[in-house]
């Protein structure tokens, strides 16, 4: 879903930037309370597993593919505030290094899947984790908050798409979430699996579901 | 990260990453993805282009230049790209544990 340079005009671009730039001045404020060498490093490993994962497109029915984002992923393991920087540094490395998105649309990217993708999907799964502690209960979560933060992320990227009047704002909504309503199917698969390995060989290690983290 | 069991976890994520990167990832779908298979149905796909100049991107397109198999390109790219970001979170450690320890 990474939006191109040319297909979100300068108002939406510098408005989604300025947004994109102040909730992760917030997310790196936020993480310094709890930023020890542990978090450090499993911030890298999550996130080359991200960029990793995002290489691998998987194919959906009508000749069209998509691969994970990873947002739910981050939020789950690290907490909202790593994972939202997490994503962040992905979708800049991608930008400047690989021409994948825009670098004059990179701040639509990092609000589409880096603030509301890992904030979004955060917010599902710490409602739903509310209901009961059983393990049925966590990866319903998984999956729900995962595949809502494609979703949800495929709204915003097609609302911006209609803001900068690149083509009706109604169409590109029902396109764009019907779409990403099937590759979501995929990020809540890869997002449950990648969990679930991580809940077996080390528990602790989802910063989450450990309750060190007092933030919301 | 001090003990030796979260030193492996990091490890062996980073391998997984680089597993993915290199060898998987030349068997990804080349379909368009979503919102490029929207743009192209709603006919404005060629509204993309580049506002950066082309020169300044290390790897465009995950394709390493230099290179004649495109295999090889994409599994480069892949390798780059975990270096990459491993780099950037390797150097906050290193910078985190050197000032930290003055404290």
């Amino acid at each position: 879903m990474h939006i191109p340079d040319g297909f979100v005009d300068l108002k939406t671009a510098i408005s989604t930037g300025v947004i994109s730039a102040g909730g992760l001045a917030a997310a790196i404020y936020k993480v310094k309370s709890y930023f020890k060498g542990r978090v450090i490093a499993l911030m890298g490993v999550i996130s080359a597993l991200i960029f990793a994962l995002q290489m691998i497109n998987f194919t959906i029915p009508g000749g069209t593919s998509g691969h994970l984002l990873g947002g739910a992923l981050a939020a789950i393991v690290l907490g909202p505030h790593a994972g939202a920087i997490v994503v962040a540094v992905v979708l800049i490395v991608q930008a400047f290094i690989f021409m994948d998105g825009g670098v004059v649309a990179l701040g639509s990217n990092i609000f589409n899947m880096a603030i509301i993708g890992v904030y979004g999907s955060y917010l599902i799964y710490w409602l739903i984790c509310r209901i009961s502690k059983s393990k049925a209960v966590f990866f319903t979560a998984i999956a729900l908050a995962s595949w809502l933060s494609v979703v949800v992320a495929s709204f915003f990227a097609a609302l911006e798409l209609g803001i900068s009047g690149t083509y009706a704002m109604d169409v590109t909504l029902k396109a764009m979430t019907g779409v990403h309503a099937i590759i979501g199917i995929g990020e809540a698969i890869i997002t449950v699996a990648v969990i679930a390995f991580i809940n077996k060989v080390r528990p602790d290690l989802i910063l989450t579901r450990k309750g060190d983290l007092d933030d919301r | 990260m001090t003990d030796r069991k979260s030193y492996i976890f990091v490890l062996a994520g980073i391998a997984a990453a680089l597993i993915i990167a290199m060898f998987i990832s030349v068997f990804a779908s080349s379909f368009p993805d979503g919102l490029e298979k929207v743009a192209e149905n709603l006919g404005f796909i060629d509204k993309a282009e580049g506002m950066a100049p082309e020169g300044i991107f290390l790897i465009p397109d995950y394709a390493v230049g230099g290179v004649e198999s495109e295999l090889w390109q994409t599994s480069l790219a892949g390798l780059s790209g975990v270096l990459i970001i491993t780099a950037i979170f390797g150097i906050v450690y290193l910078i985190y544990r050197s000032t930290g320890k003055k404290q």
